[in-house]
């Protein structure tokens, strides 16, 4: 690898941009493809772009082949994160179970009673406000947003922080009839109904859960499915 | 697999640290894999001239071979393919004991 692109794969990493290496495994030529650009020693054909996007989107590393070349695509995507907004009881289960997942989680809930260590023991904690907390934790498309706190005051202000995002994954908590009342509150904020129609709520998989750790698992079990692309995706 | 691009980070810091001491640095990239093998396509190993390692290709079955080649690489320029499993003859000397196959990218840093 040239230390030129070395180097720009560790700003990549720094900045918690996803890239792509292509190495030509034939030649030992080199191309490091970003999300919407790409640099190195050859510029990749249009046609060979898509796999490699795909390669990224799913996280999976590997070798194709395009035309009579053997490429290995090094994918160096930054850890999955999930921000849950509300140090509620089905926080607590969620947190673990992502860390497990292998995400960075932080939980944002100005109630300091609510987001204590003694709570989310080794889970990274952020009192201030949702839309100051998501301000400087800028989600990105490996993030997953989570509104868990059933009060207006909490959620409304970071889902509309999160859908100005590209975060993969926005729910709330909350049934239809809440989720509906959400919809009209968020309207008189400016989200239309497109922006709106991102918010996976009643959050989660209809598994019928019922106890806190029940639907923490049924929220993990839909980010994976929307991340991974499982089916009835956007449901 | 996130776990393993944060892994990935890792071995790269430790890279970057071993360059601006000014040690030469090889990478290895698992690049393909058969039948069970205890590292997954995408894990990275980052070696120094002097045989410091950081990463793994392997559970430790074949890290002292590759690192062998990382120095022959980083003498001599060259990218190397290398196979490890039950179908090379290298296979009883650094094989993989789990019987599983495994095919490994070492290339310079310069």
């Amino acid at each position: 690898m040239k230390r030129r692109l070395f180097e720009a794969v560790r700003r990549a990493q720094a900045d918690k941009r996803p890239v792509a290496l292509v190495t030509d495994l034939g030649t030992g030529l080199q191309t490091l493809v970003h999300a919407d650009a790409q640099e190195g020693d050859v510029a990749l054909e249009e046609e060979f772009l898509p796999q490699v996007r795909e390669a990224m989107r799913l996280d999976r590393s590997g070798i194709v082949e395009f035309y009579d070349g053997r490429f290995f695509i090094t994918v160096l995507n930054p850890p999955l994160r999930l921000i849950l907004v509300g140090a509620v009881h089905i926080a607590q289960s969620l947190a673990p179970m992502a860390v497990l997942a292998g995400y960075d989680v932080t939980v944002v809930d100005p109630r300091r009673a609510f987001a204590s260590d003694a709570r989310f023991p080794d889970i990274a904690l952020n009192h201030d406000w949702p839309d100051e907390a998501l301000a400087a934790l800028k989600p990105d498309a490996r993030t997953a947003v989570v509104a868990l706190t059933h009060d207006p005051k909490l959620d409304d202000p970071a889902l509309v922080a999160a859908l100005a995002g590209p975060s993969f994954y926005v729910g709330a908590l909350g049934s239809r009839r809440t989720h509906a009342q959400r919809r009209e509150r968020l309207a008189a904020a400016g989200i239309d109904d497109s922006a709106f129609a991102r918010i996976h709520g009643p959050v989660g998989l209809d598994l019928g859960a019922v106890t806190p750790a029940e639907i923490a698992l049924s929220i993990l079990a839909q980010m994976v499915q929307v991340l991974r692309g499982g089916p009835k995706v956007g449901t | 697999m996130s776990l393993l691009s944060a892994d990935s980070a890792t071995v790269l810091e430790q890279a970057a640290i071993w360059l601006a001491e000014g040690r030469p640095v090889a990478l290895a990239s698992v690049i393909a894999t058969w039948g069970s093998s205890p590292r997954p396509v995408g894990s990275l190993m980052a070696i120094a001239a002097d045989g410091a390692m950081a990463g793994s290709v392997s559970g430790g079955c074949i890290e002292g071979a590759v690192v062998y080649e990382a120095q022959a690489v980083l003498a001599d320029g060259e990218p190397r393919l290398l196979r490890f499993g039950i179908s090379n003859d290298r296979a009883w000397e650094v094989g993989l004991a789990c019987g599983g196959q495994v095919e490994i990218y070492v290339e310079p840093v310069r």
